[in-house]
């Protein structure tokens, strides 16, 4: 399939627009090209690829709206999709929080587009495949990862005037080695919009050094410990806390972020006061479309500002509400770091165990923010300043707020998943049993 | 639908982003549900056109699937209809055998000349990737069935059932809640038809229909001056049945401990809404758990994802072998310890069996998606681990003659695999019911409903929470308790199963969204039980003051 460019996109968008009858029309066009290959037991399992493009119109009568998508783009599918939204939208019933689309915007120019992961080949990822398996083989590893690649556009147009365009890639690679006595085990995930800055042979080379230094790992009693997290291990738990941005959940008093009497936490300090979080879709690292599904613009936002709440998430129809401006959730988050290596991190540790990653994550308590999961993939105990040995495997049962309350030293920014991150130390993380896992 | 509208109305929260496409589809008008699709004769026609390109191309097995997916959702919030949705998907996936190794690839274009095309792909790709298999693909042998077909057992097709009496049902249970003390309600109804035809070059054309239903109830109880919420979930499961299953029948009710009322195949759920709004609000006083050592009494709906977890999942074939190492783990069950045939995965009134054929489940099907005719085997006999899940090219690998018949694809546009069929715990042999079983326990807790969940990649170390929890002293329910999650490790758990209740309070437990595979993929199964007691589980405190 084409990836359409912004002429390309906007003449059919402006064609399927030109049927619409109805009070309101808004039109989302979006369309992907992905690759992919899967191997384990140090041989490939399955490779694929898929292709995909989608035209979906939300035409609207009042506040009755229906939704109709179809993947054919000639005149008269256009017009049959236009009309059979129209009829459903006349069938519907009235939606309350029905808000009339944006009139035109203004954005950004993205930096989400990257020619070479465009033009990622089948040969490309075999020999990605082979980047681990080779040197797995040769230290008595069995590599087992994946790879996936995308290259594709999106763009909107509504019977306001707004037109918007993006283009976008991505490549996701993650590779677990397992040393073949059973007993050690390492990881890495790496992810770039722009895959000429992914490294398959320095990943498959960190992934193969945690396993064969994590191998024969010793069981020490769960507690409270001071951890360093790496990016990958306190990403999945700031994601979480993520969600609670939510100004209306925050505001209907069945958040994380409600506090008594009805009010919410902007305002509020909530973690230490090192804590800065914002998010940014023109991030070199990590960037984003700059604008969303409802052709909001995206602009760099401030979350939590010296560990103030800062910012909730508020949709238009609750921004309307409550008389304020809406906010548009967050498309990245990144997470101010610090200067420190994790060698200097590790360095200024006396007593303390570095996590490579968690696993399972799971809400026990949506009041508190408390989520359990277990350390994988490399758990390593640390005394004066040194890794000593590899450890079993924790179950924890800890929320952000604490952990970011209990915070010691910010190092490094990492990306992960499409966030900045930075290395941790933070004091009395809670493990609260072992796992004979590796 | 858009993606962002169905992550918000369900809920789903981030892991609905490796949603599959399959349950979107193209949005069709509800009447469109009712149009019969593609004739089984020319669905006959266009398999045989793949299955005979691809031979011509020099492969030595060739499957097709060609599917029709129809979803129906309705999602609600207190007194309004937030949308209501009809998708279609339909389309082939074809996978071929060429130089012994897999290929596959799929195209909606389901017209000689599309079916051609991919099946072209298929064996190119399979070609392509025989230069680095190791091991040629060495398939079980499966009998040829000809032109059968089979359907879920439904007395209501949800399709014909008109949306305003679904809209009512869910606005009539949100209303209960809402004058039962309930702050904020949202219910859904998702339901599904796979219109599915495979036929393969082993001589079999298969035709189902296979129906499920998901009703869901989320209730809400806030303390505005203090700042605090708590959540009630629905007693009900996702079940393989028809719309029936909202008949409520008085007749498949069972009256658990402190007023709760558990559902087994007919569920009620204006009852459900107004008992859970008046618990939701009792958690919000509820007395915060001691932590220490208790006696676990597990409802059904709470214990199906214990078993999901703690033996459906490491029991399955491709895990323990490494194939899924990079995702969702391996297993601590290792072929080594089925081949002791002395592993005791639990105490001796332990027998898990696994099965494809229960009827009202969300794994029933007539035939697997590799045309295997679907059975019933045991995995753990006696407490003794005795078998594992296998498909045609891994019966070989466990001495296996022929496949267990549960290989899954969650649409016609995905790759078949290994996928966990229904795992249940067979009931007690003599007559013991629920409320005889609180009365056996001095220092216990009840806990009934799914809760949070969380396991180890090997599957050694759990924790679980649960809907609702009620303390036991001296063989009486004292009160109700929050903060409750169990921890405990595989076998010391299973082995720590004193008593597990008779056939009259045995039903299932399910989930719609089991996940497995890179890229992910999704499958619906059910869990049965009868409650069952575990003793000495080491309970923990979740609360937490910030």
């Amino acid at each position: 399939m084409a990836i359409y460019t912004k002429e390309e996109a906007r003449k059919i968008l402006e064609k399927a627009l030109s049927f619409s009858k109805a009070d309101t029309c808004e039109i989302n066009l979006s369309g992907y090209n992905s690759g992919n290959i899967r191997y384990a037991r140090n041989t490939v399992s399955t490779s694929g690829y898929s292709s995909n493009q989608s035209l979906a119109v939300q035409s609207s009568f009042g506040k009755k709206s229906g939704t109709a998508t179809i993947d054919e783009f000639d005149d008269a599918s256009l017009e049959k999709v236009v009309r059979r939204a129209e009829e459903l939208a006349q069938l519907s019933p009235e939606n309350p929080e029905f808000m009339e689309p944006l009139g035109p915007q203004m954005y950004d120019e993205s930096v989400t587009y990257s020619e070479s992961t465009a033009k990622i080949t089948p040969e490309y990822r075999a020999e990605v495949a082979s980047s681990s398996i080779v040197p797995a083989d040769a230290k008595d590893v069995t590599a087992a990862g994946f790879l996936n690649d995308s290259a594709g556009f999106s763009a909107m147009i509504n019977s306001k005037g707004l037109f918007a365009y993006n283009q976008s890639t991505d490549v996701d690679f993650t590779v677990t080695m397992r040393t073949n006595d059973g007993t050690g085990s390492g990881w890495v995930k790496r992810d770039f919009n722009d895959v000429d800055k992914f490294d398959a042979d320095e990943a498959a080379k960190t992934a193969i050094d945690k396993a064969v230094l994590s191998r024969e790992a010793k069981a020490i009693e769960p507690g409270k410990y001071t951890v360093i997290l790496e990016p990958a291990a306190s990403a999945d738990l700031l994601r979480n806390m993520f969600r609670s941005l939510n100004a209306r959940s925050a505001d209907e008093g069945r958040s994380f972020m409600s506090a008594a009497d009805g009010k919410n936490k902007i305002g509020e300090k909530i973690v230490d006061e090192r804590v800065n979080i914002y998010s940014d879709p023109l991030n070199p690292e990590v960037p984003t479309s700059t604008w969303n599904g409802e052709g909001q613009p995206l602009k760099k936002t401030s979350w939590i500002e010296n560990g103030v709440v800062k910012n909730l998430a508020y949709d238009r129809f609750w921004a309307k509400e409550k008389g304020v401006e809406p906010v548009p959730f967050p498309p990245n988050a990144i997470m101010t770091g610090g200067d420190a290596s994790l060698e200097e991190l590790i360095k200024s540790t006396k007593k303390g165990i570095l996590v490579t990653r968690l696993w399972y994550i799971r809400s026990v308590d949506p009041q508190t923010l408390l989520y359990t999961g277990l350390t994988r993939d490399g758990t390593f105990y640390i005394e004066n300043g040194q890794i000593k040995y590899p450890v079993k495997n924790f179950r924890f049962n800890e929320s952000p707020i604490i952990m970011l309350n209990n915070l010691e030293t910010l190092g490094q920014q990492v990306r992960i998943n499409g966030n900045l991150i930075p290395y941790m130390k933070v004091r009395d993380f809670t493990f609260t049993s072992l796992s004979d896992a590796v | 639908m858009k993606r962002r509208d169905f992550v918000q109305y369900a809920g789903l929260g981030a892991g609905a982003l490796m949603m599959p496409s399959l349950l979107l589809g193209n949005d069709i008008p509800t009447e469109a549900l009712l149009e019969p699709g593609m004739d089984a004769l020319v669905k006959k026609n266009m398999a045989d056109i793949a299955l005979n390109t691809a031979k011509s191309l020099g492969a030595t097995y060739a499957d097709a699937r060609i599917g029709r997916y129809l979803n129906q959702y309705i999602f609600t919030r207190e007194d309004k209809v937030q949308n209501v949705v009809n998708t279609e998907s339909f389309g082939i996936g074809i996978r071929v055998i060429a130089n012994g190794t897999w290929g596959f690839a799929s195209t909606n274009s389901v017209t000689a000349d599309g079916i051609k095309k991919a099946t072209e792909q298929a064996v190119a790709i399979a070609k392509a990737n025989s230069k680095i298999q190791k091991e040629p693909v060495k398939l079980a042998p499966v009998n040829s069935y000809g032109e059968v077909s089979w359907k879920t057992p439904i007395k209501k097709d949800f399709k014909e059932v008109p949306v305003s009496e679904k809209v009512d049902l869910l606005l009539s249970a949100n209303a209960a809640a809402l004058d039962n003390g309930a702050n904020f309600v949202n219910s859904a109804l998702f339901m599904v038809n796979e219109q599915k035809y495979f036929a393969s070059t082993d001589g079999s054309y298969i035709d189902q229909d296979i129906h499920r239903l998901w009703p869901t109830l989320r209730v809400t109880a806030v303390d505005k001056a203090a700042g605090t919420f708590k959540t009630r979930e629905n007693m009900s499961a996702p079940v393989g049945m028809g719309y029936e299953y909202l008949d409520g029948l008085e007749s498949e009710k069972i009256d658990g401990p402190a007023g709760l009322r558990l559902y087994k195949n007919s569920y009620d759920m204006v009852e459900d809404a107004t008992i859970a709004a008046k618990q939701a609000r009792e958690k919000l006083t509820a007395k915060s758990v001691d932590a220490g050592k208790y006696d676990l009494v597990l409802e059904p709906n709470h214990l199906g994802l214990t078993i999901h977890e703690s033996v459906g999942h490491p029991l399955e074939l491709d895990r323990v072998l490494g194939y899924e190492a990079n995702y969702a783990g391996t297993s601590f069950a290792t072929l080594d310890k089925l081949k002791s045939g002395n592993f005791k995965y639990g105490s001796d009134i332990v027998n898990l069996v696994a099965d494809k054929t229960q009827v009202g489940s969300l794994g029933a099907v007539g035939y697997d998606d590799e045309g295997v005719k679907s059975k019933k085997w045991d995995l753990v006999r006696n407490g003794v681990l005795s078998n594992f899940q296998a498909i045609r090219d891994q019966a070989h690998m466990i001495g296996e003659e022929e496949s267990h018949g549960c290989c899954y694809a969650q649409s016609w546009d995905d790759v078949q695999f290994q996928r966990m069929p229904n795992v249940s715990l067979e009931p007690g042999k003599e007559k013991y019911s629920s409320a005889e079983m609180i009365k056996d326990v001095e220092k216990g807790i009840y806990i009934a409903g799914r809760g949070s969940y969380s396991i180890d990649q090997q599957r050694y170390n759990f924790q679980f929470g649960g809907t609702v929890f009620y303390e036991i002293k001296d063989g009486e329910i004292v009160g109700m308790l929050e903060d409750v999650a169990y921890q405990s490790n595989t076998q010391e758990f299973w082995n720590s199963c004193v008593k597990i209740c008779d056939k009259d309070d045995y039903r299932l437990f399910g989930t719609f969204f089991d996940g497995k595979g890179q890229p992910s993929q999704v499958s619906a199964v059910s869990h049965g039980s009868s409650t069952a007691r575990f003793n000495d589980v080491n309970v923990i405190n979740t609360g937490r003051n910030i």
